[in-house]
């Protein structure tokens, strides 16, 4: 099985090519793009973790490592397509564009961190793994029947697949031929679990032959791989021929959480090792150094730029104010029912009395 | 002559750990499932050191699937095991919530006892611990209210060890909650040797004559501090009960503290509309409305989902809440 879904690559991890398909379009403003993203999303991440170290935000959910798979994927992604990111998909948020101060509020423990930005249709973290694949078919499903040429994306992990839903996902998906990509970030751990005692199968990918949908392996921090074929599968998926299982397959240097001890469970070398080998930024870097754009003085400055826009994000979450503690009351029901009320209306006396 | 009993101090997940080790040692039928419960010992620890004692073949760290692990359960404990099954947390049970309700709860109804689901349900519960959303659901009236499964609430060390004991020999499914706020807030003298709580018995922390205060879990503290303001601010005396168990109940301690008081609040963090505090104001109602002085007052969460944690406190039940319910109760 697993020769049969080999693992497809554009950039080997020395930043060369070894896949010519699209070289045309990979301009040299795309590349930056595609770096500039990734470079966000890695310094957002390390804020968040030094946030929860110095106790400004609860405990927060890093991802370095996995740049590539997110920014590639929803980069691909058009104004009123739909995505459905776990708990760990902020890089894929933040490129779609939701706001890093209401990503960071998320953490802070406030509701207003599930609120997306106008417009885009990101749902809040899926916190019960495997859950959100079904509602991105389901949104999915809702395009076709309106007649758009909209889709839903939708982001898990490899412990994910071990659910009822994701088979019940992709088994909607594929019979009702709801425009979804399905992307999977193998990052070879469920929290201490690795891959060999999840599963049988040595690939992700393979799963979709039961489904009789397309399956493909990339390389998750090959960038290139990731945004093509991503965007492969969602023009497939617009053009109404249905769902795809992507499988990227990518790394994670860090903890679960930041509440979490990997050294428990996982060989801290290979993480060192990997940030020399199979690191997404670094092989981009190399990429463009041998074409001959990529200048320390360029990147100096798209950081500088950067840790201004995070900067900012920081301050406005801290100068956000006490969450609303009413908002617990007056968003279950459109119209609160008397129980809810009456509750509310305690709760407001109460307040009043300690004042 | 009593022979000494050799106690070590112990918080209560330590007493958790230590419960599932006495019974393993004793019993080669006892395994113990679930989400990271193996290498990593569970991310509360709860399970630390059990498959380096007791191998993989025993402590087995599953695929991440609740139904699956609920389910598979099912089949092992009908089959001659004694499966302690962990939920990582409580709000991740509901997708094994069908396994349990259609089937775990009623084989030995269904099949007049030819088969039977001698299995524990471990999951850590309850608000207070700034966990992510869904974490922190405290939802045991669902579990309550589903027939031919115990549900069984500890809020310390001592009690945590012998209920879960007993929980284990018990030959029907149950479902055990542990409240997270508790694990390492308290340390108790525990029993290194085998010894059980009776399931179906709640405990009299404190005697008073006023009235009767019924918790359980996290909010036994948050009751027994309510009760020592309320003595000394008021002079209104306690009687405090700690349930231990929400089903069964314990019907003759419920009745026989608020016949002596003739008042009584009941304090959960589980929504009021039905929760579990319904059914003891109904119990009292059964056995003991000719001695009621006040109507039965109830100090709940809201009707609204456990809000993330810059606003959890503001749904969670505190001490200024239960002495107001006293006092109002009291001067009714
Ligand atoms: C239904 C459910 N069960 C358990 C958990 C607790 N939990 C949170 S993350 C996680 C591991 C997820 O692994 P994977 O799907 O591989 O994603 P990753 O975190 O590695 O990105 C677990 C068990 C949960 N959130 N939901």
């Amino acid at each position: 099985m697993e020769t049969q879904f080999p693992m497809k690559q554009i950039l080997n991890e020395d930043g060369v090519v070894v896949n010519s398909e699209f070289e045309n379009e990979m301009t040299e403003s795309l590349t930056k793009e595609l770096y500039i993203k990734m470079l966000r999303a890695r310094m957002f991440d390390r804020k968040g973790v030094n946030l929860q170290r110095q106790g400004r935000i609860g405990t927060y959910v890093p991802f370095e490592g996995q740049e590539a798979a997110q920014v590639g994927s929803s980069l691909v992604l058009e104004e009123g397509d739909w995505m459905f990111p776990t708990y760990r998909d902020h890089a894929a948020t933040l490129t779609y564009g939701h706001s890093a101060r209401n990503l960071f509020l998320y953490w802070k423990g406030y509701p207003i961190g599930c609120v997306p930005p106008e417009g885009k249709n990101i749902f809040p973290p899926a916190v019960p793994i495997a859950s959100q694949l079904l509602h991105a078919t389901g949104t999915a499903w809702a395009e076709k029947m309106k007649g758009t040429d909209r889709g839903s994306i939708v982001y898990f992990g490899d412990g994910a697949t071990s659910e009822g839903d994701f088979h019940e996902g992709l088994n909607f998906a594929s019979v009702f031929n709801a425009p979804v990509v399905f992307f999977n970030q193998n990052n070879g751990f469920a929290i201490s679990v690795p891959m060999e005692k999840q599963m049988k199968t040595k690939t992700i990918a393979q799963k979709a032959v039961a489904y009789d949908i397309p399956g493909v392996r990339i390389d998750g921090n090959d960038i290139f791989v990731v945004y093509f074929e991503t965007k492969k599968a969602m023009e497939h998926a617009r053009q109404g021929n249905g769902p795809t299982l992507i499988e990227a397959v990518t790394y994670r240097y860090g903890a679960h959480t930041t509440a979490d001890d990997p050294s428990k469970y996982r060989d801290q070398e290979e993480a060192k090792r990997r940030r020399e080998t199979t690191d997404p930024l670094l092989r981009l870097e190399r990429y463009m150094a041998n074409k001959g754009y990529f200048e320390e003085a360029w990147k100096t400055q798209v950081e500088e730029e950067i840790t201004r826009e995070i900067e900012q994000a920081v301050e406005d979450m801290e100068a956000f104010g006490p969450a609303e503690p009413t908002d617990m009351f007056t968003h279950v029901f459109q119209t609160p029912t008397w129980s809810v009320q009456d509750q509310l209306d305690g709760f407001k006396s109460r307040i009043k009395e300690e004042v | 002559m009593s022979t000494a009993v050799k106690t070590q101090k112990l918080t209560m997940v330590q007493a958790i750990t230590d419960a599932m080790a006495t019974m393993m040692r004793e019993h080669d039928n006892v395994l113990v499932l679930g989400e990271d419960v193996g290498r990593n010992g569970g991310v509360f620890r709860a399970t630390d050191g059990l498959q380096a004692e007791f191998g993989e073949k025993r402590v087995i760290d599953t695929p991440l699937a609740e139904s699956g692990i609920i389910g598979t359960s099912i089949g092992l404990a009908m089959n001659g095991f004694r499966p302690i099954a962990e939920m990582q947390f409580f709000g991740f049970i509901y997708p094994a919530f069908n396994q349990i309700m259609t089937h775990a709860s009623r084989i030995r109804s269904r099949t007049l006892g030819h088969f039977t689901v001698p299995m524990v349900i471990r999951a850590p519960f309850g608000a207070g611990v700034r966990a992510p959303e869904i974490h922190s659901d405290s939802v045991e009236a669902l579990f309550t209210h589903m027939p031919g499964i115990k549900v069984v609430v500890p809020s310390n060390a001592y009690d945590a060890k012998g209920l879960l004991i007993a929980s284990i020999e018990d030959s029907d499914p149950v479902l055990f909650l542990e409240p997270m706020r508790c694990y390492r807030s308290h340390k108790l003298e525990v029993p290194e040797e085998k010894y059980t709580v009776e399931i179906g018995k709640g405990a009299r922390l404190q005697e008073g004559e006023d009235i009767t205060l019924i918790a359980w879990g996290a909010m036994v503290d948050v009751v027994k501090k309510a009760a020592k303001e309320i003595e000394q601010a008021e002079g209104i005396t306690c009687d405090v009960l700690d349930l231990r168990t929400l089903y069964p109940l314990d019907r003759d301690l419920i009745s026989e503290s608020v016949q002596k008081t003739g008042r009584g609040v009941i304090v959960h963090e589980a929504p009021g509309t039905g929760g579990v505090g319904n059914d003891v104001v109904s119990l009292i109602n059964d056995t003991s409305f000719l001695h009621l002085r006040s109507p039965i007052k109830r100090v709940t969460g809201h009707d609204t989902p456990v809000p993330m944690f810059a606003i959890e406190d503001h749904y969670l039940p505190d001490a200024e809440r239960v002495k107001q319910a006293i006092v109002d109760t009291v001067r009714f």
